[in-house]
């Protein structure tokens, strides 16, 4: 049985009290819950505080480039779609650096799990604005405020996401059945996480979150319906909704795809002469 | 004199320049005769102007010729701009009826249009017609013509076409076949392959086993991509048209650690979206192959025209240092091979192979002897088996650590863009790094040794052309020609382009008159690369940057004003 022992990994370069050791934790819950060992699962990670987590556990680890997390997955995924990909991403590189791949990966459905470490900071750079600071935050790089941010949750629903929550680094319980629930969900789940930077971002701190986040009832709030979720994924400032916002069932980009109808693309042989074949096409 | 012809179809984008142009190159496949075929068009869908070269010989050709036999022009453009080009014994066959008020010689005016809608029902099929009158003019086997049509498009619009082909045909022998002075006949050999640089790279990376491709449509490559989209099912291969050039790369990276053959294929704007991707490659050990065919840059440059400008971006695009091979295959058939071994390789030494054309070879056409897949040999590298213990990076003597792929087995399979310990994990310790540095770098002294020395022609005391890559067709011709010419010219060709091959290089410098680089680009970058790698000096570049290739009259001239 695998226990979160197995999941012990190098000791973190975190600044003590950070919103990320709250994810970690959720992550390694949510993989132990679901009985699943380190050799099953691949994290594959960008640039950043939060990129550096899977050295902090254990898995198979591809550490790529910034803003290049998902497309390095996305062909790891369809070489072998045995493997549990499970995406780790900072705002920065999930939305600024990476902005076009989030949308197209969205769109197409893939079938893994992104877990943005959404602090609204450079962390790593060491404090300049990201793409969802809020209106008016000010930075080294931003000294008159910084424009309007984007909106991860909305952008992603109207792209065609199929799994869409929020969630909050200091509930880590609650982020742990997400993160389960989106490893669960056959396509591309997105789960943008609140996470304090105690370093750089003394603005949306863990009390300024917990003073606002509320749940979204399972039962009462139906994440099936489009119109309910677009508006719900809008509310920010006072009241800031945590949960799955928005889910639906489409095949994934990976089921489209013929040439893994035989199993994973790894497993397939070489097979040299059967190119001869083709050959008759060019007399 | 080797029996052989040279023809142009001429005319707007949308006339069928091309399908009219493939054909014949086809047919005179089918006749036994060696063809090479090229072809110029502009960056439109419609309209301009547009043209394909057919040049059918009984002995090998690798090589483009100005002077024309045949002209067949669908457009006035098409005669202003080609006349001075065909041969005074040459024609041009043009339709009278809608290209009007033409004066001058060598003209051959057949009603193309009228034939078609008469012959076939169809005015479109008028391209057809002039098909069949092309291949009249030398005596062309009209059964082997409409055999090939019926192959060729099949059911209803393959009669369609034979139609139309033989109307052309039994018209232009009717009026106009004694015009025409040569004739050509049949050989004895037996039919070759027809296929385009891009179709060789894309069969042969088939099969290399190449399981995943992911790309960015670009000209000159983007055939490529198409042709693996077309036999993915068939085949077992994944392509994904991504949404740009740095996502392609990094999927091909994805693909290639989990533990697949994964390629891309480019050209130099869209390479240069890459080169962050490929360091990582380089960083993480991760085998990938790119192919970049080459157009005239920087920036959108001439998009569909060719030059080879990029050969000193590709050996050093990427910041920091790490091992990559760099193959330039000279002719169609060389396609094919570069990129079997390019997978091989990348495999090998887990690391980056990029393959370079440009737009000349990636589209010119040329028969080959059906490829001897028996020959393909596949090394996929040292592997790790098992379920011990297991460190991705571990040092080794030849700088090369076993590979495992992710979810194949317990241990754990980690890496990092990062600078990395032997077990992956990121660290900045100066001893690791000064290791990890010396431990990728050492991989480059086994990839050197698996690079082939390239032949000198040349004999001591001759003058020697030295090229790289597409030139080697033009390169080759012209110094056959100066030597019938009692010049003592011969060559060197270099197909493998790093690691370089400087002893060989510097040697067969040392034993000639004088040297010469021919390269398409303006700078001689391949003359630098030699005096950097080699300490030596050639003599002179012969350059061309025009978007044009080289044909071998261009070279003669150059190498007689250098002397030799
Ligand atoms: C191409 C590139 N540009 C810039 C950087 C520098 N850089 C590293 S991480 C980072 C931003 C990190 O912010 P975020 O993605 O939000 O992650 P965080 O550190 O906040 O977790 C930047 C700008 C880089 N590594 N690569
Ligand atoms: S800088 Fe911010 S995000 Fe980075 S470790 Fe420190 S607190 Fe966490
Ligand atoms: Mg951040």
């Amino acid at each position: 049985m695998v226990t979160v022992k197995d999941y012990t990994g190098l000791t973190s370069a975190w600044c003590p009290g950070c919103g990320n050791f709250g994810i970690l934790q959720a992550v390694k819950k949510a993989l132990v819950d679901m009985g699943l060992e380190p050799w099953q699962v691949l994290l594959v990670s960008d640039i950043g505080q939060a990129g550096k987590l899977p050295h902090y556990t254990q898995g198979n680890v591809f550490n790529s480039l910034h803003g290049r997390a998902l497309p390095a997955a996305l062909g790891a995924k369809i070489a072998n779609p045995e493997l549990k990909v499970i995406v780790i991403a900072g705002d920065g590189g999930a939305y600024g650096e990476g902005g076009n791949h989030f949308i197209h990966t969205v769109r197409r459905n893939h079938d893994v799990t992104y877990l943005v470490h959404d602090n609204q900071v450079y962390g790593l750079t060491k404090g300049q604005t990201s793409p969802t600071s809020d209106f008016g935050f000010v930075t080294k790089t931003t000294p008159e405020g910084a424009p309007l941010p984007i909106n991860p949750i909305t952008l992603a629903i109207s792209v065609g996401a199929t799994f869409v929550a929020r969630a909050f680094a200091g509930d880590v319980d609650f982020l742990a059945g997400l993160i389960k629930a989106g490893i669960q969900h056959k396509g591309f789940a997105l789960i943008d996480i609140l996470q304090p930077c105690v370093s750089f971002n003394h603005k949306n701190t863990f009390a300024w979150y917990r003073e606002r986040v509320h749940k979204l009832e399972e039962g009462t709030y139906k994440p099936g319906d489009k119109n309910t979720a677009y508006i719900t994924a809008q509310e920010w400032g006072d009241k800031i909704p945590i949960g799955i916002i928005y889910r639906e069932e489409r095949p994934t980009y990976e089921d489209s795809l013929p040439a893994l109808k035989q199993g994973s693309l790894v497993d397939q042989p070489i097979e040299p002469h059967r190119v001869e074949k083709l050959f008759s096409e060019f007399v | 004199m080797v029996e052989q012809i040279n023809i142009m179809v001429g005319g707007e984008a949308g006339q069928g320049v091309q399908s009219v142009g493939h054909l014949l190159a086809r047919a005179f496949a089918r006749w036994g005769y060696r063809v090479f075929a090229d072809q110029d068009y502009e960056s439109r869908v419609r309209g301009g102007h547009n043209f394909f070269r057919v040049r059918a010989s009984r002995a090998p050709v690798g090589a483009i010729l100005e002077t024309l036999d045949i002209l067949i022009a669908f457009n006035r453009e098409s005669i202003d701009l080609h006349r001075a080009e065909v041969g005074k014994d040459g024609v041009i066959i043009y339709d009278g009826e809608k290209i009007k008020d033409v004066t001058g010689d060598k003209l051959i005016s057949l009603p193309l249009e009228k034939l078609a809608v008469e012959a076939a029902g169809d005015r479109m099929m008028a391209n057809t017609v002039a098909l069949g009158t092309a291949l009249a003019l030398p005596g062309y086997d009209l059964p082997l013509l409409t055999g090939l049509l019926r192959d060729y498009f099949g059911g209803e619009a393959g009669e369609k076409n034979v139609k139309a082909a033989q109307a052309g045909y039994e018209q232009t022998r009717k009026l106009a076949s004694s015009t025409f002075t040569k004739k050509l006949s049949a050989t004895e050999a037996p039919t070759r392959m027809l296929v385009s640089g891009n179709e060789a790279m894309a069969l042969g990376a088939i099969a290399a086993g190449c399981k995943f491709m992911a790309a960015y449509p670009m000209t000159p490559t983007t055939p490529i991509m198409e042709y693996l989209a077309s036999k993915a099912k068939d085949y077992g291969i994944v392509v994904v048209p991504a949404e740009d050039e740095i996502a392609a790369i990094n999927m091909v990276v994805g693909a290639g650690y989990a533990g697949v053959r994964a390629m891309t294929a480019t050209s130099g704007g869209g390479f240069c979206l890459m080169v962050e991707g490929l360091g990582l490659a380089g960083m993480t050990e991760t085998p990938v192959v790119i192919i970049e065919g080459q157009r005239a840059g920087p920036a959108i440059g001439l998009p569909t025209r060719t030059e080879q400008g990029d050969l000193e971006f590709i050996l050093h695009a990427a910041h920091g240092e790490f091992p990559r091979a760099v193959l330039a295959p000279s002719s169609v058939d060389e396609c094919f091979w570069s990129v079997v071994k390019a997978f091989n390789l990348a495999e090998k030494y887990q690391t980056p192979v990029l393959v370079i054309t440009d737009q000349h070879l990636a589209s010119s056409y040329a028969t080959v002897d059906r490829f001897d897949v028996s020959k393909v040999k596949i090394d996929r590298g040292l592997l790790f088996r098992g379920d011990g213990d297991y460190k991705r990076h571990a040092y080794t003597e030849s700088g090369v650590s076993p590979r495992a792929f992710p979810g194949k087995q317990k241990a754990l399979v980690v890496t990092d863009s990062d600078e990395h310990d032997e077990a992956g994990h990121l660290t900045e310790d100066a001893g690791t790094r000064l290791l990890m540095m010396q431990k990728r770098l050492r991989k480059l002294y086994g990839l050197k040794k698996d690079m082939v020395v390239p032949h000198n022609h040349a004999k001591k005391g001759e003058t020697l052309l030295i090229g790289w890559g597409s030139t080697q067709g033009a390169i080759e011709e012209a110094a056959e020609n100066l030597r019938k010419d009692s010049h003592k010219v011969n060559r060197l060709h270099l197909n493998e382009l790093w690691p370089f091959p400087a002893e060989a290089v510097a040697l067969a410098m040392a034993e000639a008159k004088h040297t010469y680089v021919v390269e398409n680009n303006a700078t001689g970058q391949l003359a630098r690369l030699i005096r950097r790698e080699t300490g030596k000096q050639v003599d002179a570049s012969i350059l061309k940057y025009d978007g044009r290739p080289f044909t071998p009259a261009l070279i003669i001239d150059q190498v007689l004003k250098e002397g030799c």
